[in-house]
């Protein structure tokens, strides 16, 4: 192996470095594809016990690296070369910086001499991923290479979690140099606060025990702080109703009974409510975002806020915070936790009982539904069985619309780092690709794409390598024949004209050949009774990846909603339909 | 309109103002002046930034440069609590007739005259927004040809030191290295 301590160090090509150098990072498998700024990295990668997946699209490599970093809770890597192999990565950059997820990417650039002269494949990718990394390094120096891939890990994988990207140009990686991993860094202006203040912790104790109506409001933090344990503990201490978003869907046991579900424009009744009408929201490594607070003025008017975050920047950012607490998410709760004991013992609780009653009451009032169509397939039906088929053990991956808001809401999460999407981008073709990652890492784990037609044929080109590499995902196509949520809001907003939104995915392609002609197995069902199963046969399939098309009605709609820059007051159950409460109740 | 001045103090490396600069129209924050420059410590740049203040909190313009990785420490100067210096390059018009009343205001506020043409000259000053706009205000009549200004810098009154302290980075334990599954 290739662990370094600081005597001599070992003279190698700048490529030998940054192979050794990821695997001393711990690096084990790396999404990427080769070419000419990246390619002398590629040989000494031929030799490495570190795993290379070769993926057919550098979309396709960063998603993967994505989903295995979420799958798995460590840093995803992916590797491209120089201009256009660097700018495919852009898009996944930007996804793993909203959503927070641990990544490298390496990328080739053209000799350091070239730079700047537009030369062949030349693009500052520096430059152009600034704005959405957490940082960026371009190594034209070889000697530099051990450390920077050492900060790279380190700043990705700590704090909030986010990109790094690291550019290495292709004259450091010829260049002669001294390998050698350093055992310390000097990072002055990075120092990630994860222990919460005690000062902060007894002012957010004493509102806990003050309120009336509070309300855990869990994000994606939680996920990455690998808190639910914790979660539950506070949860379960307090007896304080929970809702997660979209990002920490899992956190929290949907079996609970204090759990309301997700937030937000497409969130329950009874978790819109939650936050609505509470008089404290404990916001967990959540941030705030739109698609959860609607019209921000009239957002939870009655509550104060303890908002807790790992990022400062975060806390205030949209909110302002009664209560601000920096640290990690895991941290937090744990302090939390025995704050309240304390209190606890000496016999002071809060009362939220009518609280909890009216809450209860509203999740049983509009509990999730749809209306099952008088003829076809409801696409909520089917992901409703794929989650009982498959369990709460599996990992279930989507891409971005109506699909993903069924996904979230129709599977049942009892296990955190079970469900992964891309939130804050919203990036169509996410599922493909970021399945293949997560079956990467957890082999044994089933992985289910819960993907619309739409989104698959973005990046479908990855079953390929899933058929070739052995990663026998399976992707459970929504097929509504349509860009189903601009459907959805065309149907709302726009006097049904559905102006470019009709793929015709059920005559073009046809899936179950396309599957075929990458390898896969190929399923199609359009009829209730055949969906289980069709599942059942999918479930049975583990040495090959399994398409199946679900060809399902075009005309559901996610429900509730909560219309853009609109109230979350304005929350309606169904078309027309507002939901009553009874606040005499409260 | 709400100003503020913050003294940055950044890792000299390549790129930083870029990030900075990027940052701030990424943002939609305002930046009024901008200075950057060495410290007595050649890793260490500072920037001073006026910013303004009107769309964001002054809070999250701190809190957001102070993510960059690159970025160490952020003070923001207080008015009165510290010595604001701008410098001016002007050409005004000044023929035999009127460089006489030229020079007399350049002498009222400590002004330099660093070139003479026989229709122009070229003046030097610095001080603080207001004097020089005080300055400007006089000489106007005359005709000014040409005008130049640097950012704003600024430091602290009193003895302390913002960088005092900074230097002392904190070394970062790399996390281990796991063996790899062969």
């Amino acid at each position: 192996m290739s662990e370094q301590g600081t005597a001599g160090g070992e003279q190698v090509t700048g490529a030998q470095s940054l192979i050794k150098s990821l695997e001393s990072a711990g690096a084990e498998n790396i999404f990427g594809i080769p070419g000419g700024a990246i390619l002398p990295a590629y040989d000494p990668l031929y030799d490495s016990r570190i795993r290379h997946i070769l993926v057919r699209h550098e979309q396709g490599a960063g998603h993967a690296a994505q989903g295995y970093a979420v799958a798995t809770g460590k840093v995803g890597v992916c590797m491209a070369t120089s201009g256009p192999g660097a700018t495919n990565l852009v898009t996944p950059i930007a996804d793993a910086y909203m959503d927070s997820v641990p990544m490298v990417a390496v990328t080739g650039q053209v000799g350091a001499s070239m730079i700047g002269t537009d030369a062949f494949q030349e693009a500052d990718i520096r430059g152009i991923t600034m704005p959405i990394t957490k940082h960026n390094f371009l190594v034209t120096n070889a000697d530099d290479i051990p450390r920077v891939i050492a900060e790279a890990f380190y700043i990705a994988s700590t704090g909030r979690p986010g990109p790094v990207l690291v550019d290495v140009a292709k004259s450091a990686l010829q260049a002669q140099t001294t390998y050698r991993w350093p055992t310390e860094l000097s990072l002055p202006g990075y120092r990630p606060v994860s222990r919460p203040h005690s000062k902060q912790i007894r002012e957010a104790t004493r509102l806990i025990l003050e309120a009336r109506r509070p309300v855990l409001y869990v994000g994606g933090g939680v996920i990455r702080a690998a808190a639910s344990k914790e979660l539950r503990t506070l949860a379960e201490l307090t007896g304080m109703p929970v809702v997660t978003t979209l990002m920490a869907r899992g956190a929290f046991p949907d079996s609970h009974p204090q759990h309301l579900g997700m937030p937000g424009m497409h969130g329950t009744v009874a978790a819109v409510a939650g936050l609505q009408k509470s008089d404290l929201i404990i916001s967990l490594g959540a941030r705030f975002d739109d698609r959860v607070t609607g019209n921000l003025d009239s957002f939870a008017p009655g509550a104060k806020v303890i908002h807790a975050d790992i990022d400062p920047a975060e806390i205030g950012k949209n909110r302002v915070a009664d209560v601000p607490i920096v640290g990690d998410a895991r941290e937090v709760i744990a302090d939390l936790v025995v704050a309240l004991q304390a209190e606890q013992a000496k016999g002071i609780t809060g009362d939220y009982e009518g609280w909890v009653r009216f809450l209860a009451g509203v999740k049983m009032q509009y509990p999730l539904g749809y209306d099952a169509p008088a003829e076809g397939l409801a696409p909520q039906y089917v992901i409703e069985r794929l989650s009982a088929i498959s369990g709460p053990e599996s990992i279930y991956v989507s891409g971005v619309g109506q699909h993903q808001m069924w996904a979230t809401h129709f599977v049942q999460y009892e296990n955190p780092n079970t469900w992964i999407n891309s939130g804050g981008l919203g990036t169509m073709g996410f599922a493909v690709p970021a399945a293949m990652g997560a079956k990467v890492g957890r082999p044994d784990t089933t992985v289910w794409a819960i993907d619309g037609d739409g989104c698959f044929q973005m990046t479908n080109q990855e079953l390929a390598t899933c058929t070739i590499e052995g990663i026998p995902i399976k992707v459970a196509i929504i097929n509504n024949e349509s860009l189903g949520m601009v459907r959805q809001w065309q149907t709302l907003f726009y006097e049904g004209r559905y102006s470019n939104t009709d793929l015709q995915s059920k005559r073009v392609p046809d899936f179950v050949k396309l599957a075929e002609a990458y390898g896969a197995v190929g399923l199609s069902c359009d009829d209730p009774s055949d969906v289980d199963a069709t599942l059942r046969k999918a479930m049975e399939i583990n040495d090959v990846p399994v398409v199946v098309d679900f060809r399902v009605e075009r005309d559901a709609m996610v429900w509730p909603m909560v219309a853009a820059g609109t109230s979350n007051d304005e929350i309606k159950y169904a078309r027309d339909l507002a939901p009553e409460f009874e606040e005499d109740d409260l | 309109m709400s100003t503020h001045t913050l003294s940055v103090l950044v890792e000299n490396k390549p790129g930083v103002l870029a990030r900075i600069a990027g940052l701030f129209s990424r943002r939609g924050f305002n930046i009024d002046s901008l200075a950057v420059g060495p410290t007595e410590h050649p890793e260490i740049s500072r920037m001073t930034i006026v910013v303004n203040v009107e769309g964001s909190p002054l809070e999250q313009v701190t809190k957001q440069l102070n993510k960059l990785v690159e970025v160490i420490k952020i003070v923001e100067l207080e008015d009165r609590e510290s010595i604001e210096r701008e410098l001016l390059l002007i050409k005004v018009k000044a023929d035999a007739a009127t460089r006489g009343q030229v020079i007399d205001a350049v002498q009222l506020f400590r002004a330099k005259v660093v070139d003479v043409a026989p229709d122009a000259v070229t003046i030097e000053v610095t001080g603080n927004a207001g004097k020089l706009r005080d300055f400007l205000a006089v000489l106007e009549p005359f005709g000014i040809r040409e005008l130049v200004q640097s950012g704003m810098v600024a430091i602290g009154r009193g003895s302390r030191s913002i960088t005092e302290r900074t230097l002392r980075p904190v070394p970062v334990p790399v996390p281990a290295a796991r063996a790899i599954p062969s």
